[in-house]
């Protein structure tokens, strides 16, 4: 198992994060991991993407053209990202500020309206759980048990409190996930 | 015991210099590898180990602290990325000159200038071909992953002392920014000062009695003194050139045609090779993990039995040049590219691989 | 009388302090620099301290002091022996460390490392030989050339206005919070020579109580590089150098 993913979003919306804590699972499941940010101006805000690889074995290159999915938060990322996901791959997006929706019909699309139900949760910091559930009910890459280390490993120890919260994020994200494009 | 632990490859280096038993580390902060700095002072190995940890003014004031620090026989380093490791040329060259070992990190950007913070590996030339003045040799590790990142620290002052030469990891802004897994040993304890005293003759511990003083220096004001000095240095280099190649080897038994490149670009050409064998081109991959010495012997063994060697780098061709000096007339080399901070796509080296050795 | 009736202990009134090497200075006759390095091997050997003392030589004239100081001594870059200095006391706190520069090295091309060493307040001894003048590389403009006086560099006489101002660097350093002793001294009279071994001497002593920069200046001639004979050099040195560089105490510890 290999599995190639940009998240893609602006900065301060836990992309980094949101990779982060998926490496971290992935490490705790005993996978080979990868986190490659993109860093310069991004780092202090404008866009921002992360691209994460799990997989069975050693991992060759860190930095990529194509995924097998896409995790985008935003307008910019979509445009950038949309083509580079493989044939048959995934793409995954919040619908929130997004104009021009995707149009590929070689893959599979859903929407995770993560931003909204934050909101409606009244906490937006958990945003970016809601989306990574999302992802996680459609290729569950890790198993959950490992998604709590995970979570325990990437916070720092004075948020952990907050990782019952987190964890339930996730399973709202598995509940709201939406398909716009299913391939058969 | 050993531990397993997500880190980047910059905060590996910070990690595997407090490990290994490393006594000071004086740096400057620097995209894209500030990272270890930042790592060093959160960690505070002064209580862990004893290291010493400094925030220089420069990175001039860097690499003469490491040079005041290596002259006493202790383990020191900096790190810095490419427009700081320009400054620093004049104290690794009379490093060099006054044979100290000492480790300097390059996490190379794009330049020239002050170019861009994103990755390249455009200080090669600079790293190998000399940097600073006068003849002198760098021994040049390339790490292509974080494990390595966290090791060659270790292994770069094993064979910095063992020859009294300054070594430099040179990585990159990815090998610099990537998260991967690492496994870390136990903290091991730096030598004592007795330990330094009766195994480097050459290090300033204080004059005793028993023994005249010491002169750490690379002045020697008459010529032929100095040739004499010269010529020590490149039997010495000869000797580094003879023992301490190292290099890895993928998918070659049965290349017809072979990629070389180091640090990242052979993470990327690795996964290039992978696509390239599923479209049935036969290729394998040879990544020098020394820069200098230079795998020409392995190459050059290698290149009789291929069709094309195709040499990848985030430069405008540097490497490149050593690859045709190891390999002469047997076989085309050709180099394939992308600079200024572009880091290239496994794709595009595998079209590379079509269009410029294939043809 | 004979030589044997004279060579007598009793009879000593001077001898060289074995803290100095036989190697013969290459220093030009009537140089301050052979009188200032007898200083500080006479406070290390007084001291008991060649053991534990490390030296840091500068680039210009003293760049070969590590032949003449009978311990463990490293030659720097041009400017960066703070630097040097800074990485060898936080190694080895057991060891009296001391840096020897010029002006051109201290105050010119080494200025940062000067001022970050002394703003850190590294707990070392800085000897800074202050002539005015690039005696080395053939009587250049220094940054402490007084105005109007004449160098390789200034042939009409050091002009403000195009060359700016002498920089009294010793004066800056003693508004740094990490210097704890900062003097002014010369070395051209048997009394200057007395106190200025004084001054050397607290400031090695300070070293033990770990307080931070003790700097040394001491106001010396370049005969060669000024075209004088050496006395004349020292008339020079009292009528002009010493009005724009006062001898004295600039910082002293509080008591």
């Amino acid at each position: 198992m290999t599995e190639e993913i940009i998240i893609a979003g602006f900065g301060g919306q836990g992309v980094l994060s949101m990779g982060k804590i998926l490496a971290y699972s992935g490490v705790m499941q005993n996978k080979e991991v990868s986190w490659m940010p993109s860093y310069g101006p991004e780092m202090r805000g404008g866009t921002s993407n992360v691209t994460v690889i799990i997989s069975d074995e050693r991992i060759s290159s860190p930095t990529l053209n194509q995924y097998d999915t896409a995790i985008i938060l935003n307008q910019q990322s979509l445009d950038k990202f949309e083509s580079t996901v493989k044939p048959g791959g995934l793409l995954i997006y919040d619908p929130n500020g997004i104009t021009h929706h995707p149009t590929r019909k070689d893959i599979n699309i859903y929407q995770v309206a993560g931003t909204d139900k934050a909101s409606e949760l009244g906490n937006a910091k958990f945003f970016n759980m809601i989306i990574l559930g999302g992802f996680l009910s459609i290729k569950p890459i890790v198993n959950s048990e490992f998604i709590e280390k995970g979570l325990q490993k990437s916070l720092p120890e004075r948020h952990h409190g907050l990782i019952p919260e987190n964890l339930k994020a996730i399973e709202i994200g598995k509940e709201i996930v939406k398909p716009i494009n299913v391939l058969k | 015991m050993k531990e397993l632990k997500l880190m980047k490859g910059n905060e590996a280096i910070a990690e595997g210099a407090i490990r290994c038993g490393v006594d000071g580390y004086f740096g400057y902060p620097i995209t894209p590898q500030s990272e270890v700095l930042e790592h060093l002072m959160a960690e505070k190995p002064y209580e862990k180990t004893g290291m010493v940890v400094l925030q220089a003014e420069s990175e001039v004031a860097s690499i003469n602290m490491v040079y005041g620090g290596a002259a006493l026989g202790k383990k020191v380093m900096t790190s810095s990325s490419s427009p700081g490791v320009s400054l620093m040329q004049e104290g690794i060259s009379y490093m060099a000159g006054a044979e100290l070992p000492g480790l300097v990190v390059n996490v190379v950007r794009g330049g020239p200038g002050l170019g861009t913070i994103q990755p390249s590996q455009a200080d090669y030339f600079q790293t190998v071909k000399g940097g600073g003045h006068g003849d002198y040799r760098l021994i040049t590790l390339a790490p292509a992953f974080v494990q390595e990142m966290y090791d060659f620290v270790e292994l770069a002052f094993e064979l910095s002392f063992k020859y009294r030469n300054p070594a430099m990891i040179l990585s990159d802004g990815v090998i610099g920014q990537v998260m991967e897994k690492v496994e870390v040993d136990d903290y091991k304890p730096r030598w004592t000062n007795e330990y330094i005293r009766e195994n480097f003759p050459w290090a300033m511990t204080g004059k005793t009695p028993d023994r005249p003083h010491v002169i750490v220096t690379s002045l020697q004001l008459e010529a032929a003194k100095q040739e004499a000095v010269n010529l020590r240095l490149q039997a010495k280099y000869k000797v580094i050139e003879e023992n301490e190649v190292r290099y890895e080897k993928t998918m070659c038994d049965d290349a017809e045609y072979l990629i070389v490149a180091y640090g990242s670009s052979a993470r990327i050409s690795q996964k290039a090779i992978e696509l390239a064998r599923e479209q049935g081109i036969k290729v394998g991959l040879l990544r020098p993990i020394t820069l200098w010495p230079f795998p020409s012997k392995a190459i050059n063994e290698m290149s009789k039995n291929l069709k094309g060697i195709l040499s990848v780098e985030m430069s405008a061709g540097q490497m490149v040049e050593d690859v045709r000096l190891a390999v002469g007339d047997n076989v085309p080399v050709e180099h394939f590219g992308r600079f200024g901070g572009i880091i290239p796509s496994p794709s595009e080296v595998v079209e590379a691989i079509k269009e410029k050795i294939m043809k | 009388m004979k030589r044997e009736d004279i060579v007598k202990p009793e009879n000593l009134v001077y001898r060289r302090t074995p803290v100095l090497t036989d190697n013969v200075m290459h220093y030009c006759p009537g140089c301050g620099h052979g009188l200032i390095h007898r200083l500080i091997a006479e406070v290390i050997e007084e001291m008991g301290i060649q053991d534990n003392t490390l030296a840091v030589a500068p680039v210009g004239c003293s760049v070969l002091a590590y032949n003449y100081f009978d311990v463990d001594c490293v030659e720097a870059a041009h400017g960066r022996a703070p630097a040097l200095a800074t990485a060898m006391k936080r190694l080895r706190p057991d060891q009296f460390v001391f840096s020897y520069q010029g002006d051109g090295d201290l105050a010119a091309i080494g200025t940062a490392e000067t001022i970050h060493a002394c703003n850190r307040g590294e707990n070392i001894v800085m000897i800074f030989v202050n002539n005015g003048i690039y005696g080395m590389t053939g009587g250049q403009m220094a940054p402490t050339t007084l105005e109007g006086m004449k160098t390789a560099t200034s042939p009409y006489g050091r002009d403000i206005e195009l060359m700016g101002n002498p920089l009294k660097i010793t004066e800056l350093v003693a508004q740094l919070p990490g210097t704890y002793y900062v003097t002014r001294q010369a070395v051209y009279t048997p009394a200057l020579v007395r106190k200025c071994k004084k001054a050397i001497r607290t400031a090695f002593e300070n070293q033990k109580l770990n307080k931070g920069v003790s700097f040394i200046e001491v106001v010396s001639n370049c005969n060669s590089g000024w075209k004088l004979t050496p006395v004349k050099s020292n008339e020079w040195l009292e009528q002009n150098m010493l009005p724009k560089y006062p001898l004295g105490d600039i910082k002293v510890p509080e008591k």
